[in-house]
């Protein structure tokens, strides 16, 4: 149990290429920290610096407030779970949790009862003698993370676990590891690419985007302000539908027939982009709302429905998730209604502007020193 | 190949490698480079009859060598024997690993009976051989000369050579048989299947299908053959002919360990090890340099 | 193959009945040879089935040697090839699989002039530098001693290379895992790369041990005290016999109890040899 301070940390690769360009992050004590984005994004890297599996290029990881940068891996007393669990072939479970404890000379009873302790909360008791080999993809899981705890280290690092489950078990096991970490309270660092998971476990969140952290904050904040287009796009499922308009100082024009008042907006006029999440896209009789569209596809997800409609000033599809058992079909129109409180609005490059425009993260984040 | 793992799944270690190569870079200096640098010196120098002096003549032993006949004859005889032992060997172990594929289940068996030949030492081989040919009490020699052929490779140089030939043949059919199987049994059938579909008969597919996808196997055997049968058969060699009669069955490294340890003339030895390892050089360089990169699509 | 001839079917088991026929011919005359009596030889051709003095030749050969052709006993000469083997191929593998870990699991200034170093002994065999490596163990005073025996023809780049390619192959995350586990270099060694590695290196224990077992060229130079004779070589001095007939029948004992170790060998253990050999030379 230790905070985590990442300081300004970089990693330039030759050809001048910055995997991850200048993070900076303070995680207290027992917080889990879940780094969200895309592949290639460097959030693997970033994990990786922090274990000591990778060597920063400049900035430095403060475990405890202690620069462990000189460190090797074994030193940090950092655990990592990995994508596909990295378990010794040739050894029981047993062998593999024991592993690491073995190695620092800890007693043997003192192992045998760790041991026994984590693997009655991963329910792996049973399996103690077998070997990977002889364990499904869900109980190989648990195996790495049991090999984690039982070295009851000062930080958690998560890279990607669940990505090789299948979908219900990922489900699962996502819920088990969240109540595991309540239970031990241990600081986490857990990497994905999958935004559900990222929001369910987090208790803040770090969107990175290309080597730069693009906002970083408690889930729902993410998700209700999101800092920039990216952002908003990545977080909640359908995406956020993102139209661009033009703001002329009284009505943003996401076509010459859609005119949206927002209230309490008080930007020159500018080029914008106007988001809204499927979700808050309100549906009534033809005529009733803004502006009318022609049902294209329909989707029922059984509780809710996903509707795909389309305008012909859209340039893009407008996506709309509603209640189960959607009357209209395909090629009928509905009225579509914007509530204005919903609305998010961006400028051209993509941040933020409503309410009150934000200081983007983008500038706080100091640029990598150039390699030497 | 000097690749490798990335920086995360290695360690970082100053002294520790050292102590690891040590043990074989020992041996290596030592009993590799070591003997190699002065078969280099002493290719270039002549020792008088006594040993007791020597001086340095420069491509001297090169020159006399070349213009030797017996040297030349012998590299010519080399030329001959590699190729005919390497293109028997292959052949006929190519015929068998097809047959032993084909056959299916039962091809275990057969296997095992065409295999076990490896673990007999070449100068066994060679014994075996002797024996069978031996004009008055070998099977297969004293039924020649019955017949009325004249089989005596005591006497005649081109029975002898053509004996140790066989020899070294059978010696590696065993090892090529291997390979070759290894290599038909890693074509997956759905290739044939589908050539069979496309209306090739087994003959045509042999040679459209599973002779070109056998083809890296085949150059890499090629290439060891040759190495084998320049090299290994010294053994048979020794073991029977001793060269003879007449010089008929001196290779080249049978002449390099003659003329080294019983004509006792280490500079033509040494310039004669020296051109060896120039025609291995070679071989391995076309090994690593063609064959490696043939071999994966 | 795709079609079901039976006349197709026949002609394959012809010609492997064929094949396997021929392979072992020599050694089937071989075993026969060494079953008759010294007499049958001077009377015209060996026969083609066993005689009746099996035990008596092989008992003469391996209790007392043949001391026309100053050869010890075959039992004893049979334990030196025996010690050899055993040195050469353990100390080939222990040689070769420390280099290998080096050479994959660390990076260290001239670690690719190490590795050519290692690739060139690939084209300098024995019977090419067999001269100059002679005298170099003449002046080492290692004639006529294990040492010299073994000590020469133990450094193998064949195996080195076998083993760099297996190393390779194991998953990064595990020597990853590792590290975060505090294992160092040594730890890991032990308990991962070494279990991970058993079967290639009984496979290549295999193979080397069948190569150490049928030396000849260069015990016959290193060994001129005959009780240093490996059983390969003894075969050539019962055959070199000056002025005289070989007698074959001793001969062939000799030999065929001089290949029953290593034939032993690849029967128990086909599988592991075939890897052996396939991965070592890819």
């Amino acid at each position: 149990m230790a905070s985590l301070t990442l300081d300004r940390l970089c990693k330039r690769y030759d050809g001048g290429v910055a995997a991850v360009n200048g993070i900076s992050l303070d995680i207290a004590d027992g917080e889990f920290i879940v780094v969200v984005g895309p592949s290639g994004c460097g959030k693997s890297t970033l994990l990786r610096m922090v274990a000591g599996l990778e060597t920063a290029t400049s900035g430095s990881v403060l475990i405890d407030g202690r620069a462990v940068d000189r460190l090797e891996p074994g030193r940090r007393d950092i655990a990592m779970v990995f994508q596909n669990y990295a378990l010794y072939p040739h050894m029981t479970v047993e062998g593999n949790m024991a592993y690491g404890l073995r190695n620092r000379g800890t007693p043997g009873a003192e192992i045998a009862a760790r041991v026994r302790r984590a693997a009655e909360i991963l329910e792996l008791s049973d399996l103690l003698q077998r070997r990977p080999s002889q364990l499904s993809g869900g109980q190989r899981q648990r195996v790495a993370m049991g090999r984690a705890i039982v070295r009851d280290p000062k930080v958690f690092l998560f890279d990607e676990p669940l990505s090789n489950l299948d979908a219900k078990l990922r489900v699962q096991m996502r819920v088990e590891i969240k109540r595991l970490q309540r239970r031990l309270g241990t600081t986490a660092l857990y990497v994905t690419h999958d935004q559900v998971e990222a929001m369910t476990l987090a208790d803040r969140l770090v969107v990175m985007n290309r080597g730069v952290a693009e906002q970083i904050g408690p889930p729902m904040e993410l998700y209700e302000h999101p800092a920039t287009t990216f952002v908003a796009g990545f977080i909640g499922a359908p995406a956020m539908g993102l139209f661009p308009a033009g703001w002329d100082g009284r009505f943003a024009r996401l076509a010459p027939d859609i005119p949206l008042a927002l209230p309490g907006f008080a930007a020159p006029p500018q080029p914008v982009r106007i988001g809204i999440r499927p979700e808050h896209v309100a549906l009534r009789e033809p005529g009733r709302g803004a502006f009318d569209a022609t049902v294209e596809i329909v989707e029922p997800l059984g509780a809710d429905t996903l509707v795909h409609l389309s305008h012909d000033g859209l340039s893009r599809e407008l996506v709309v998730r509603t209640a189960g058992g959607f009357g209209p079909a395909p090629g009928e129109r509905v009225g579509v209604e914007f509530p204005g409180a919903r609305l998010h609005v961006f400028d051209v490059e993509g941040r933020r502007l409503t309410p009150v425009r934000p200081e983007p993260l983008a500038e706080e984040t100091l640029q990598c020193l150039p390699v030497a | 190949m000097s690749t490798g793992l990335p920086a995360s799944a290695r360690f970082r270690h100053r002294l520790l490698p050292y102590l690891l190569v040590a043990p074989q870079m020992a041996v290596t200096l030592v009993f590799f480079f070591w003997p190699s640098a002065q078969a280099l010196r002493q290719s270039l120098l002549r020792e008088d009859a006594f040993g007791l002096s020597s001086e340095f003549v420069g491509l001297e032993n090169y020159r006399v060598l070349f213009a030797d006949p017996r040297y030349l004859a012998a590299f010519g005889r080399t030329l001959v024997f590699c190729t005919l032992v390497a293109a028997f060997a292959i052949g006929i172990a190519l015929i068998l690993a097809a047959a032993a594929n084909a056959v299916g289940r039962g091809g275990q068996t057969y296997k095992t009976l065409l295999i076990w030949p490896y673990a007999v030492a070449p100068v066994l081989a060679g014994a075996l051989w002797f024996l069978m040919f031996n004009p008055t009490i070998g099977v297969i020699g004293a039924s020649l000369n019955e017949r009325g052929i004249a089989w005596n490779h005591y006497l005649d140089g081109g029975q002898a050579f053509a004996l140790v030939v066989m020899a070294s043949i059978w010696k590696q059919v065993s090892y090529n048989f291997v390979f070759f199987l290894a290599g038909l049994q890693a074509i997956p059938p759905s290739v044939i299947e589908a050539a069979a579909i496309d209306g090739a008969g087994p003959v045509r597919r042999f040679w459209t299908i599973v002779f070109p996808l056998l083809s890296p196997m085949a150059f890499f055997l090629l290439v060891v053959n040759l190495v084998y049968a320049f090299f290994d058969t010294f053994a048979v060699i020794h073991a029977t002919t001793q060269g003879g009669p007449g010089g008929a069955t001196e290779t080249l490294v049978y002449k390099v360990f003659n003329d080294g340890f019983i004509g006792l003339d280490l500079g033509s030895s040494s310039a004669q090890s020296v051109i060896l390892m120039i025609v291995v050089a070679a071989l391995t360089v076309i090994q690593f340099g063609f064959v490696e990169r043939k071999v994966s699509y | 193959m795709v079609e079901n001839h039976p006349g197709l079917s026949a002609g394959r088991h012809l010609i492997l009945i064929l094949g396997v026929i021929a392979i072992s011919l020599p050694v089937w005359l071989a075993f026969v040879a060494s079953t008759q009596d010294p007499d049958s030889f001077l009377s015209g051709r060996a026969s083609l089935i066993p005689g009746r003095h099996l035990f008596e030749n092989y008992a003469l050969v391996l209790f007392r040697g043949a001391d026309a052709a100053s050869v010890p006993p075959v039992w004893h000469m049979m334990a030196n090839s025996l010690v050899m083997a055993l040195i050469i191929a353990a100390g080939k593998i222990a040689i070769s699989i420390l280099s290998a870990f080096a050479i994959v699991f660390f990076r260290f200034p001239f670690r690719t002039l190490v590795f050519w170093m290692i690739f060139v002994t690939l084209m300098l065999p024995v019977e090419v530098r067999i001269v100059p490596t002679f005298q170099v163990v003449a002046d080492l005073g290692l004639l006529n001693s294990t040492a010299g025996l073994t000590l020469p023809v133990i450094a193998s780049a064949t195996a080195t290379f076998l083993f760099r390619q297996f190393f390779l192959s194991v998953p990064k995350e595990l020597v990853e895992a590792a590290r975060i586990d505090g294992a160092g270099p040594m730890r890991f060694f032990r308990d991962i790369l070494l279990p991970l590695s058993r079967t290639n290196i009984a496979a290549l224990f295999v193979v080397m041990f069948i190569y150490g077992w049928n030396q000849y060229i260069w015990p016959f130079i290193v060994t001129t005290d005959v009780t240093h004779y490996t059983v390969v070589m003894g075969i050539k001095r019962l055959i070199a016999v000056p002025d005289a007939d070989p007698m074959w029948h001793l001969v062939m004992a000799t030999a065929i109890l001089a290949m029953l170790p290593p034939v032993l060998v690849i029967l128990a253990m086909q599988r592991l040899f075939v890897k052996g050999l396939v991965d070592s030379e890819k």
